[in-house]
C-alpha cells in the first residue's frame, strides 16, 4: 500500500538548512513535508560531526553540530512539520504551470507520493550512501556476492562471509553472521577498531577460540567469474597477498554523499551542484527551490549562515505560489502578535 | 612560498603553488583538482584521501587517532593521509602526493 500526501511544500532534506526553512514558510503560514534518507533529523551536523564544534553561526560563539540541530528541532515544534525518514525521493513530476506550479513528488524506498505547490531542495551534499570500496570491477559482484547492508540475516546462512571494516556495522554483523555463516573473516586495515569495546571483546574471543578468523590488510581484487563471488586478494601492509575464500564481501566503510536521482530530475546542473538565482533561489524549473550546499551563484559561500538565508528569501516567493490572492505583509516576530500567535508565544 | 606536486587519477602530475597555513587539501581543492572535502575538512569523512610519496611520509606531523579512524573508511595503504590534516609550511616544499582513487 502506498500514502498518497497533500501539503503545501515537500523539503527534500532534514539537515540544519532544510529546517529552519519550515520555521520561515511556518511564518507565513505554509505547511511542509520533510523527506531524508537518514533515520534522524540534521543532514551532515548530525551525521558527520554530531560532537564537533562550530562557531561561525550568528548568535552562538559555539555549539555543537547536533547542538545545533537540537535547538533547529525546537524553534519549528510549532509549525509540527512532518518528516519522513529513510526515505529517498526518486522522482518529480510537474503537473502544475510555470504560474501555478503542481507537483507530484515519489519516494523510492515506500512509493509514498506527495502533491504539492513547490519543492525545496536543501540535499546538501546530496543523499547519505555507503562508502562503495575502490576495487576493480566491484560493480559486478554487487547484489550477489558484494552486499553494502544486511537486510535478511538469512541470506548468509551457511555462506563463506567475509566482513571488511572496523566499525561498529562491521563488528555488529561479525559477532550476528558468525553463527549462521559456513565460515566468517573480518578484514580491518589495523588490529585497533572503532566499535563497542564489549563487541571487539566478544569477536576477539570467537578469533581465539578458531570460531573465526581475523586479518590485517585490504581487498586488492576479488575472484569468481562475476556475478559469483569467490574470493578476496587480501594485500598486507608489507606487500604480500594472499586469497580468502568467500560467497560474500560485506564492506562497511561508513557513509558518503552522493548527488544521486537529483541528476534526473529535469534540473540545471553545473558541477553536481543547482544553479539558481539570488532574489527567490529557484531553478530553472518555477516553483522547485534550492538552498544550502546544493545550490550554487556568483558569490555563493557553502556556509549554514547562507543556507538559512536563502531559505528565508525562498519562503517569500513560495508564499506566491502557495497564497497567489494574499499579499505578504512583511513583519517581525519582536512585534508582531500574529507571528507571536502562530510561535505559540503571543501573551 | 613553495609547491606541492599532486598527481591525479588518471596519472597526471600537477605542481601547485602552495600558502603556508593552508591544508593540502584546501590548496588541492582551490587549484580546482577533484578532491571532495566533503566535510570541510573536519576529519570527518575521509573524501580527501590521498597517498604520500615514501619519502615524504616521515616529514609529516604523524597521523591522530582521529584521523587514524578516518582511514578505517577507505581503502587505506600504509602512505595514507587525509590531506586535510596536513598543514603546509615551507619544509613542505616540494611534497609529492596521489589523489587516492574513489569508489563509485
Amino acid at each position: 500500500m502506498t500514502d498518497h500526501i497533500e501539503t503545501d511544500v515537500v523539503i527534500i532534506g532534514a539537515g540544519p538548512v532544510g529546517l529552519f526553512a519550515v520555521f520561515e514558510l511556518g511564518l507565513l503560514d505554509i505547511k511542509c513535508h520533510l523527506i531524508d534518507i537518514l533515520p534522524k533529523a540534521g543532514g551532515q551536523c548530525a551525521e558527520l560531526y554530531p560532537e564537533k564544534p562550530i562557531y561561525d553561526i550568528p548568535g552562538f560563539p559555539m555549539v555543537t553540530g547536533q547542538g545545533l540541530v537540537d535547538n533547529l528541532m525546537a524553534q519549528i515544534e510549532p509549525f509540527h512539520p512532518t518528516f519522513h525518514f529513510n526515505e529517498m525521493v526518486e522522482s518529480i513530476e510537474t503537473l502544475g504551470t510555470p504560474e501555478a506550479p503542481l507537483f507530484r513528488v515519489r519516494t523510492a524506498e515506500n512509493g509514498t507520493t506527495f502533491t504539492c505547490k513547490s519543492v525545496i531542495i536543501a540535499a546538501g551534499g546530496g543523499s547519505f550512501q555507503p562508502k562503495k570500496p575502490p576495487i576493480d570491477n566491484i560493480e559486478a559482484y554487487e547484489g550477489t556476492g558484494v552486499f553494502y547492508a544486511v537486510r535478511k540475516m538469512e541470506m548468509f546462512r551457511d555462506k563463506k562471509v567475509l566482513i571488511v571494516g572496523g566499525g561498529d556495522s562491521a563488528l555488529d554483523w561479525t559477532v550476528n553472521l558468525q553463527p549462521i555463516a559456513r565460515r566468517l573473516t573480518l578484514l580491518h586495515r589495523r588490529d585497533a577498531f572503532r566499535a563497542a569495546p564489549h563487541t571487539v571483546e566478544k569477536m576477539r574471543a570467537l578469533v581465539a577460540a578458531g570460531e573465526m578468523d581475523l586479518h590485517l590488510g585490504q581487498v586488492s581484487a576479488l575472484k569468481g567469474e562475476p556475478p559469483v563471488l569467490e574470493g578476496a586478494v587480501i594485500r598486507k601492509d608489507d606487500g604480500s597477498e594472499f586469497t580468502v575464500d568467500c560467497d560474500v564481501m560485506l564492506p562497511f566503510f561508513g557513509l558518503t554523499m552522493k548527488l544521486g536521482p537529483i541528476a534526473e530530475w529535469g534540473l540545471n546542473l553545473h558541477e553536481n551542484l543547482i544553479p539558481v538565482d539570488t532574489e527567490k533561489f529557484e531553478t530553472n524549473v518555477p516553483g522547485i527551490f534550492a538552498i544550502g550546499d546544493i545550490n550554487t551563484y556568483p558569490g555563493k559561500l557553502k556556509l549554514i549562515l547562507s543556507g538559512f538565508h536563502e531559505g528565508a528569501l525562498a519562503a517569500q516567493k513560495v508564499h506566491r505560489y502557495v497564497y497567489p490572492e494574499k499579499k505578504l505583509l512583511f513583519q517581525y516576530t519582536t512585534s508582531s502578535t500574529s507571528l507571536q500567535k502562530k510561535l505559540g508565544v503571543a501573551a | 612560498m613553495g609547491v606541492i606536486h599532486v598527481t591525479d587519477r588518471n596519472g597526471q602530475r600537477h605542481t601547485l603553488e602552495a600558502l603556508e597555513g593552508w591544508r593540502v587539501m584546501e590548496i588541492i581543492r582551490d587549484w580546482g583538482l577533484p578532491i571532495e572535502g566533503l566535510c570541510g575538512g573536519a576529519c570527518e569523512c575521509a573524501t580527501c584521501h590521498v597517498f604520500v610519496d615514501d619519502k615524504w611520509l616521515d616529514k609529516l606531523h604523524p597521523p591522530t587517532e582521529e584521523e587514524e579512524n578516518q582511514l578505517d573508511t577507505v581503502v587505506s595503504w600504509p602512505n595514507s593521509r587525509l590531506s586535510c590534516q596536513i598543514i603546509w609550511t615551507p619544509e613542505l616544499d616540494g611534497l609529492e602526493v596521489t589523489l587516492a582513487p574513489t569508489g563509485n
